[in-house]
């Protein structure tokens, strides 16, 4: 199986902080906009750098997401800031009406998602905003495995005419895709490594943790081929069922609720077009709770050994 | 164009009103005719904007945004008066397939709208966003909006209100329609808003109010004082004391015909009452 190295940990907000400045000194029609939360999304250098294209709303995301719907009406190109919680659930009325239905170019970059930002708890750890991203008609939904990919993901959706999801968290997590964002396109998924006894396609840091999952099965003497969904909408349909169709079998890994993720959204791909067993890594319908990023992904099933025990479980339900 | 010529498009929209109401057994007829000749006034008069050739981006046009959305009869008709699209269209609304939905959507390109509203205290950060805009680009154009009082109780409206004092969005123009009715009875009792002209001067907006907001005079005299206090780092609001239902009089005086249909009977009365000006579509 193909190895990959993690170049060190980083974390995936800072990918996305460096990818802004990057746009900022490459796009003039790119502004940002943060709801009082520069500095936990990393937005210190575009704000540095561009304090004119910069937007500072204070404590009011209403606000900023209809101040980003208006600005796309003079050709601008927004990038709003703030955490998950913040950017989804928190305005989702504004979200709805003002920048997907009215089809604005807005990008709602939101940090801190899933469980593992930590100590704060449940107030700030949403494990829904997949769902209620990807429930709007034409809203693309990012959620970038790693430091280097959110950088490049971020680039890429100021590229992309329309309203974007984009995805990413809090704490360290290896860093192991291309430096340069090499082969990532929207909507296209990444087949890390080839297997033909079980899928894995994992989205977010899931990713390698599945990786890990991988090695372990392969000690084993099971094949697994894993799949990097970085985009849960629009889903590579394609890649899912050229893969279960080698393997006969799926388990799903993400850092969500198991309801509205990247499982149902596979789930119905499969059952459209080939079903198949799959098991679900993920959330399992509750809030979460305070902890360290690493006690709250073993505690509620979301690592490597919760991926290996499940590609087993979904191989004998073949 | 003269005051008279003005009031002949105003009592032209308000037969639109009623007859695209009418013929759906549905809409917001009593806000609509309140603002017709705010609206009137604005697009016929007070902005610089091009009905012909509409693009969305408004480069060195004048914008304004429809915060409340559900008197949409009103907007479709001076639209399409104004030339943005043709006349006959205004027969289509609200119906299957229509451009002109129940709410003011972008969603099916429809010319002079840029941004769907309906769900209520949405625009006037819109408005904000695309004053921004203009400011980035060096456009000084001005951005003018239109909101409810009622939906002044959506909280997002004071988030809104807030940043643009602080931010000094100094190129936004908003008018706030003070007919003190909403669906459930007067504003006074469904939730008491106190004194708007104090809470808009507290948030640090200059503000201005037209006590008689049904006369095109009394309008335009208060959108040119507003124009000229643009670029000196207030926002501006303007508070417009309108009859809802103005100019039939038996939708005057009472917040019951918000969002009722005229019957037959009625329609041919509310037609009397207002001359054909500019040709019935």
């Amino acid at each position: 199986m193909k190895k990959y190295t993690n170049t060190g940990n980083k974390d995936t907000r800072s990918g996305f902080g460096a990818g802004l400045q990057e746009l900022g000194n490459e796009n003039e029609n790119v502004v940002a906009l943060c709801a009082d939360l520069t500095g936990s999304l990393k937005m210190n250098a575009f704000a540095d750098e561009h304090p004119e294209r910069f937007f500072q709303v204070g404590i009011a995301e209403a606000n900023m997401m209809g101040i980003a719907a208006g600005m796309t009406i003079g050709g601008k190109i927004p990038f709003t800031g703030t955490f998950a919680n913040f950017s989804t659930g928190r305005v989702y009325d504004q979200i709805r009406q003002s920048i997907a239905y009215s089809g604005k170019n807005v990008k709602i970059c939101a940090s801190h998602a899933g469980l593992t930002l930590g100590e704060d708890g449940a107030t700030h750890q949403i494990l829904e905003d997949i769902g209620l991203m990807k429930m709007l008609p034409h809203m693309v939904v990012i959620n970038p495995c790693d430091y280097n990919q959110t950088k490049a993901a971020t680039k890429a959706i100021s590229a992309h005419e329309g309203p974007v999801y984009l995805r990413f968290g809090r704490p360290s997590v290896a860093n192991f895709t291309p430096v340069d964002g090499e082969g990532f396109t929207i909507g296209k998924a990444d087949v890390l490594t080839e297997g033909s006894d079980v899928t894995i396609v994992a989205t977010g840091h899931l990713v390698w943790e599945a990786i890990q999952a991988a090695e372990a099965l392969e000690a084993q003497g099971i094949s697994a081929e894993v799949i990097n969904m970085h985009t849960i909408k629009p889903l590579d349909a394609a890649a899912i069922l050229s893969s279960v169709g080698k393997t006969g079998c799926v388990v799903t890994a993400e850092e969500h609720n198991r309801h509205g993720g990247l499982g149902e959204s596979v789930a119905q791909v499969l059952t459209t077009n080939h079903p198949a067993p799959q098991e679900f890594v993920a959330v399992n319908d509750s809030f979460g709770e305070s902890g360290t990023p690493a006690q709250l992904m073993e505690k509620y099933g979301l690592n490597a050994s919760a991926i290996e025990a499940a590609s087993k479980k979904v191989m004998g339900r073949k | 164009m003269s005051a008279q010529d003005l009031q002949a498009v105003v009592s032209q929209v308000r037969r639109d009103i009623v007859r695209m109401v009418h013929a759906v057994n549905s809409g917001h007829p009593g806000g609509s005719l309140g603002c017709t000749e705010f609206l009137v006034a604005l697009y016929f008069e007070q902005m610089n904007h091009n009905a012909k050739s509409f693009s969305m981006d408004g480069v060195g046009e004048d914008l304004f945004f429809l915060s409340n959305g559900h008197i949409s009869p009103v907007i479709y008709s001076v639209l399409a008066r104004a030339g943005y699209f043709p006349v006959e269209e205004l027969a289509t609304f609200r119906k299957i397939n229509t451009r002109l939905q129940g709410h003011p959507t972008t969603h099916d390109n429809l010319p002079g709208i840029r941004i769907a509203s309906g769900s209520l205290g949405q625009g006037m950060s819109v408005a904000i966003g695309a004053a921004e805009a203009k400011k980035l680009n060096k456009d000084n154009s001005i951005v003018y909006t239109l909101h409810g009082d009622g939906e002044l109780q959506e909280g997002q409206i004071w988030e809104a209100a807030m940043y643009a004092s602080a931010k000094k969005v100094d190129n936004l123009i908003c008018t706030v329609d003070v007919n003190e009715k909403q669906i459930d009875g007067s504003t006074d009792e469904v939730l008491a808003m106190g004194s708007l002209h104090a809470k808009f001067e507290a948030f640090g907006w200059h503000v201005l109010s037209i006590e008689k907001g049904n006369d095109l005079n009394a309008i335009l005299a208060t959108l040119a004082e507003a124009k000229a206090a643009t670029g000196q780092g207030k926002p501006i609001c303007i508070l417009m004391h309108t009859e809802m239902g103005n100019g039939v009089d038996f939708m005057m005086g009472t917040h019951k015909w918000h969002g009722v249909a005229p019957n037959d009977e009625q329609l041919a009365s509310a037609l009397a009452q207002n001359a054909e000006t500019l040709g019935d579509y």
